[in-house]
């Protein structure tokens, strides 16, 4: 039971990573990237969990209460952040594909080839 | 939809997709086997001991007088990683912008995915109302947000987000067009960038103040105070002038490419 | 003077910031401040390099004042060791020469350009000085970020629009795997300080947290660094972004990966794995040789220049990976000499072929075939000059890189992998050079008699080449500016210094022992405490190193006449029965580079379980 949420976050990475793999849609693709992502927030906030713990916002509670790690918190916060910011980027770049080149499925874009 | 070049077709690659899964599955397996190894080390779920986290929940109160220690790591222990992460969302937006920007032979116009001769009707009424409604409110909420975010959850990142999402209300409303004739972009892209460099300067603040640079030096209130915890309330409205300014541009890029920029008629594709 | 550190990062953050204001400020004063900004990056940077190297243990400031407590880091420490600054040094200098260069390259760059460039420079700065982890991530991911955007910045052409996208989904894969290790090992540590991490660690054993915490980390790493097989994003990255931009991609962005694998081993994983050294060697000189061995291949039958030095830059990564996969402080010696030299070499080749393109518009060298006589003859010989130096020719160039490495392998006992570099130099300094001969000398027509025994692009692939190249710069001008020559010039000319001075290599060798000196790096970090400095080896130079340079300059020239020479040589060497196979093997490995995004994280994943697997197996 404990291992459960590591358990998760390793099979929300391999799903969202096999979605990549065999997209045929570069808006799915980019939603699956998204989703690789995430398992990374679960990962983190999973090993700052405490049993019984309150979160790390002592405006309502006495300062010495037990409470959740905000170390975690705060670098999920960061990493939702990266994610949006790639998310964007990346759908822009769909946005252009669409545009110019008709097609959304990355298998069909053209590299430059020598 | 615009129309592309002709019939594009998956290109032949010189594993097929079908390998290609296959592939994948097999180390993907070996990958799950290997995570798996290496998580079973950690600590049981729940059980927490890091010394990190542990100090900090004891020593931001009576040192920082912020009462959201997350705020606290984000904006004064580790003041110097929100520095990178904002510099991020700043450089995706200019990314975002040079991939959307208005091409040459590209110009504005109305949607013309319609059908011809179909009546399109705008948004209820019932819907416009509350939309715009809601407007106001939102972006009080964020500013509530930003303002307290060293005291209650939230902060500059959260209530940039509510802000932004106001943007998004008045697209709902239908009323995009008519705000984007009158919206300042100018405006939105300087509220970014002053939101990206007042955080540097609070930063330089400090070592100019003699103190080391991000260092909280202003003086510290009562924690549960608006104005308490120091540099970081400012910090954080940087850091919401930041996020609502990039994610504005980001919505509103979106939105003009889906409603007004269409390709000139004829003009060379590609 | 350490706590102006940061500045260091958050100058040209702040510059950039305000070119995002002032959208319509002229071209001109757009040039003249980035280039200022540039400039004092650099001097900066040297200044501090100065510092540190007048003192005998790291330099160590803490953002926002946050000393640690009792061996707990509260804040976010920089670190200064001689290696590191000089690595962010050479990443200044980059980012100077890429804006010089860009000056007169670009017909109308836009300030977007130079606030991407400006906070691209200052992600690196901060990413080579950090002391925490996580914090060597978030500017992983800036630089990242930048990187993906300046490779767009022609986004309505379909090459750069999936170079882009394949570069941007393989490092977001890359980023992940690295931040799987860093919650594995706050999980373990409860830290995320780097020295910290690294005396916690100290005591236990590699058990498989550890061993998986470090080979996530690598593995991210190793996307970033283009190591075989995470490597196809780049090659059809680097062909693909704006020249400038690539100065700086292939002079110094690959290498901070490879900086990045060797800082997280030797600050926080020596104490664990050290017992198990042998073997670790060994998965690392397998992926270092390979990669080495790739890129060199592939690179001997591109005609499209960016794209070769794309593959150049990748066998290059693959010798200094070996470097650091030696494990030993010899081997981190060589590998900061290698990218230090092959760094600025690079740099110098690409603003060479920017100026090519800028004056013919044109960038692949069948096309080019006699048109670089256009070009000012000291570009031919700066770029001849830089082919050259790539081979290592004694006393030139990568030579003192390679002479340490040799010293190194045959010191723990792996000397089979000096025969693995030295024909990787050979093969690439041949490329270099066959293309140099037909652009510059107009050798080896290119019509008829095809020299390359395996094929040649079609015609349509020649023009869709150009019509890239020209959409970029200013049109075909009369003149080559003589700042792109002198720019070109002061790099190739600063890469091929790097082996002229043997203090330069004791230098080295005292640095890699800092580096690679946990104790003391944790001492000083936490502690502010200062712990003696290891002796490091007199290495003179000797017979053997002379000799293999010389191999390489020869071989390197010699094969490069082969193939350019008129008639089939190169095919007649070749047994009747061998080469249907050889140029199917050989045409398979090159259609591996399929532009598929799918592919090439198919192959990332195949890539990273077969790291994982050997680690594993390695550690047990």
């Amino acid at each position: 039971m404990s291992f459960l949420p590591f358990a998760i976050a390793i099979w929300i990475f391999l799903v969202g990573l096999y979605g990549v793999v065999t997209s045929h849609h570069l808006v799915h693709l980019v939603i699956c990237l998204s989703v690789v992502q995430s398992s990374t927030y679960l990962l983190l906030l999973g090993i700052g969990y405490r049993t019984n713990g309150a979160a790390s916002i002592f405006v309502d509670i006495p300062p010495n209460t037990k409470a959740v790690d905000p170390v975690v918190k705060a670098l999920t916060l960061t990493d939702v952040v990266v994610g949006a910011a790639v998310t964007a980027l990346l759908l822009a770049l769909a946005v252009q594909a669409q545009k110019r080149f008709g097609t959304l499925d990355p298998d069909e874009l053209d590299p430059l080839r020598d | 939809m615009s129309a592309g070049e002709g019939p594009a077709r998956r290109r032949d690659s010189e594993i097929s997709f079908a390998t290609r899964r296959r592939l994948f599955l097999v180390s993907g397996a070996v990958l799950a086997a290997l995570m798996t190894w290496a998580l079973a080390g950690m600590p049981a779920f729940g059980d927490y001991h890091g010394i990190y986290g542990l100090l900090l929940n004891r020593v931001a109160v009576p040192q920082e007088h912020a009462t959201n220690v997350i705020t606290a790591v984000n904006f004064d222990y580790r003041g110097f990683d929100t520095l990178g992460e904002e510099f991020i969302l700043f450089a995706a937006v200019l990314g975002l912008a040079l991939i959307l920007r208005e091409r040459r032979d590209e110009e504005e116009g109305p949607p013309d995915d319609d059908a011809v001769g179909r009546q399109v009707s705008g948004a209820s009424v019932a819907v416009r109302l509350i939309t715009v409604a809601l407007v106001g409110p939102t972006v009080l909420l964020a500013g509530y947000i930003i303002a307290h975010g060293a005291i209650t959850p939230g902060g500059g990142f959260q209530g940039g987000v509510i802000a932004a999402t106001a943007l998004l209300f008045v697209y709902l409303g239908g009323e995009y067009l008519a705000l984007r004739r009158i919206r300042p972009l100018p405006l939105v892209e300087i509220t970014k960038a002053t939101g990206a460099a007042g955080f540097v300067l609070i930063g330089i603040a400090g070592l100019i103040w003699g103190v080391a640079f991000l260092d909280n030096w202003l003086p510290k209130g009562t924690p549960g105070d608006v104005f308490s915890a120091g540099t970081m309330q400012l910090l954080s409205v940087a850091v919401g002038f930041e996020i609502t300014g990039g994610f504005v541009l980001i919505l509103s890029e979106f939105l003009d490419q889906t409603i007004v920029l269409r390709r000139r008629r004829g003009a060379r594709s590609g | 003077m350490e706590k102006l550190a940061p500045l260091a990062v958050a100058g040209p953050f702040l510059i950039a910031a305000l070119f995002a204001i002032s959208m319509p400020l002229s071209r001109r004063r757009d040039d003249i401040v980035s280039i200022v900004t540039a400039s004092a990056g650099v001097v900066f940077v040297g200044a501090m390099l100065i510092d540190v190297l007048s003192r005998d243990v790291p330099v160590v400031t803490w953002v926002g004042g946050w000393q640690p407590r009792a061996g707990v880091a509260l804040g976010i420490s920089m670190a200064f060791d001689p290696l590191s600054t000089s690595l962010a040094l050479l990443a200044a200098v980059l980012v100077c020469a890429a804006f010089l260069f860009a000056w007169r390259y670009f017909a109308t760059p836009g300030p977007i350009f130079h606030a991407l460039m400006l906070v691209f420079g200052g992600a690196m700065a901060g990413f080579c000085l950090s002391g925490d982890l996580f914090n060597l991530f978030v500017f992983f991911e800036l630089m990242s970020v930048t990187a993906y955007a300046l490779t767009a910045y022609r986004s309505e052409e379909s090459g750069p629009l999936q170079g882009a996208l394949t570069f941007a989904v393989s490092n977001t894969v890359g980023a992940v795997f690295i931040l799987f290790g860093i919650a594995l090992l706050y999980a373990r540590t409860g830290a995320l300080n780097l020295a910290q991490i690294g005396v916690a660690l100290a005591h236990g054993h590699a058990d498989g947290l550890v061993v998986g915490a470090f080979a996530f980390l690598c593995i991210g790493f190793m996307v970033k660094a283009a190591v075989v097989p995470f490597h196809f994003w780049l090659a059809d990255a680097y062909a693909v972004a704006p020249t400038p931009a690539c100065v700086i991609f292939s002079g110094v962005m690959s290498d901070l990966g490879i900086y990045a694998i060797a800082r997280v081993y030797w600050t926080m994983f020596d104490g664990p794995f050290h017992a198990h050294l042998e073997t670790l060697r060994l998965v690392f000189l397998l992926f270092g040789g390979v990669t080495a061995l790739w890129g060199a291949v592939l690179c001997l039958a591109q005609h499209h220049l960016k794209r070769l030095l794309a593959f150049v830059t990748i066998s290059q990564i693959g010798m200094a990976l070996i470097g650091v996969g030696l494990f030993s402080t010899e081997g981190i010696a060589a590998a900061a000499l290698l990218i230090a030299a092959d760094g600025l070499l690079r740099a110098g080749l690409f603003v060479a072929i920017g100026a090519v393109i800028h004056r013919t518009g044109s960038v692949n060298e069948l096309r080019l075939y006699r048109l670089g006589r256009q070009v000012p003859r000291p570009l031919a010989a700066i770029f001849f000059a830089g082919a050259l130096g790539l081979a290592g020719p004694p006393f030139l160039g990568a030579f003192s890189g390679k002479r340490v490495l040799e010293h190194a392998a045959i010191d723990v006992g792996h000397g089979w992998i000096i025969v693995v570099f030295v024909v990787a130099a050979i093969l690439t300094a041949a490329a270099v050079l066959r293309a140099g001969g037909r652009v510059f000398l107009g050798w080896g027509a290119p019509a008829e008699d095809d020299p390359i025994p395996f094929g040649r692009p079609t015609g349509s692939e020649v023009e869709r080449d150009d019509d890239e190249a020209e959409a970029e710069t200013t049109g075909a001008p009369d003149t080559t500016p003589p700042v792109m020559i002198a720019t070109a010039g002061a790099l190739v000319a600063g890469g091929l210094a790097i082996s002229l001075f043997p203090a330069l290599v004791d230098k080295a060798l005292d640095a890699a022992a800092r580096f690679t000196d946990r104790a003391a790096y944790a001492a000083v970090v936490l502690h502010g405490a200062k712990l003696p400095l290891p002796d490091t080896p007199n290495l003179g130079v000797d017979a053997l190193a002379i000799l293999f340079g010389l191999l390489s300059v020869g071989g390197a020239v010699g094969i490069a006449l082969a193939v350019l020479s008129p008639r089939h040589r190169v095919r007649e060497l070749v047994p009747l029965r061998l080469r249907g196979p050889l140029r199917g093997t050989y045409w398979a490995v090159r259609r591996l580079h399929s532009g598929q995004a799918g592919d090439y994280v198919t192959w990332l994943s195949v890539g990273a379980a077969t790291f994982g697997v050997l680690l594993a197996a390695a550690t047990r």
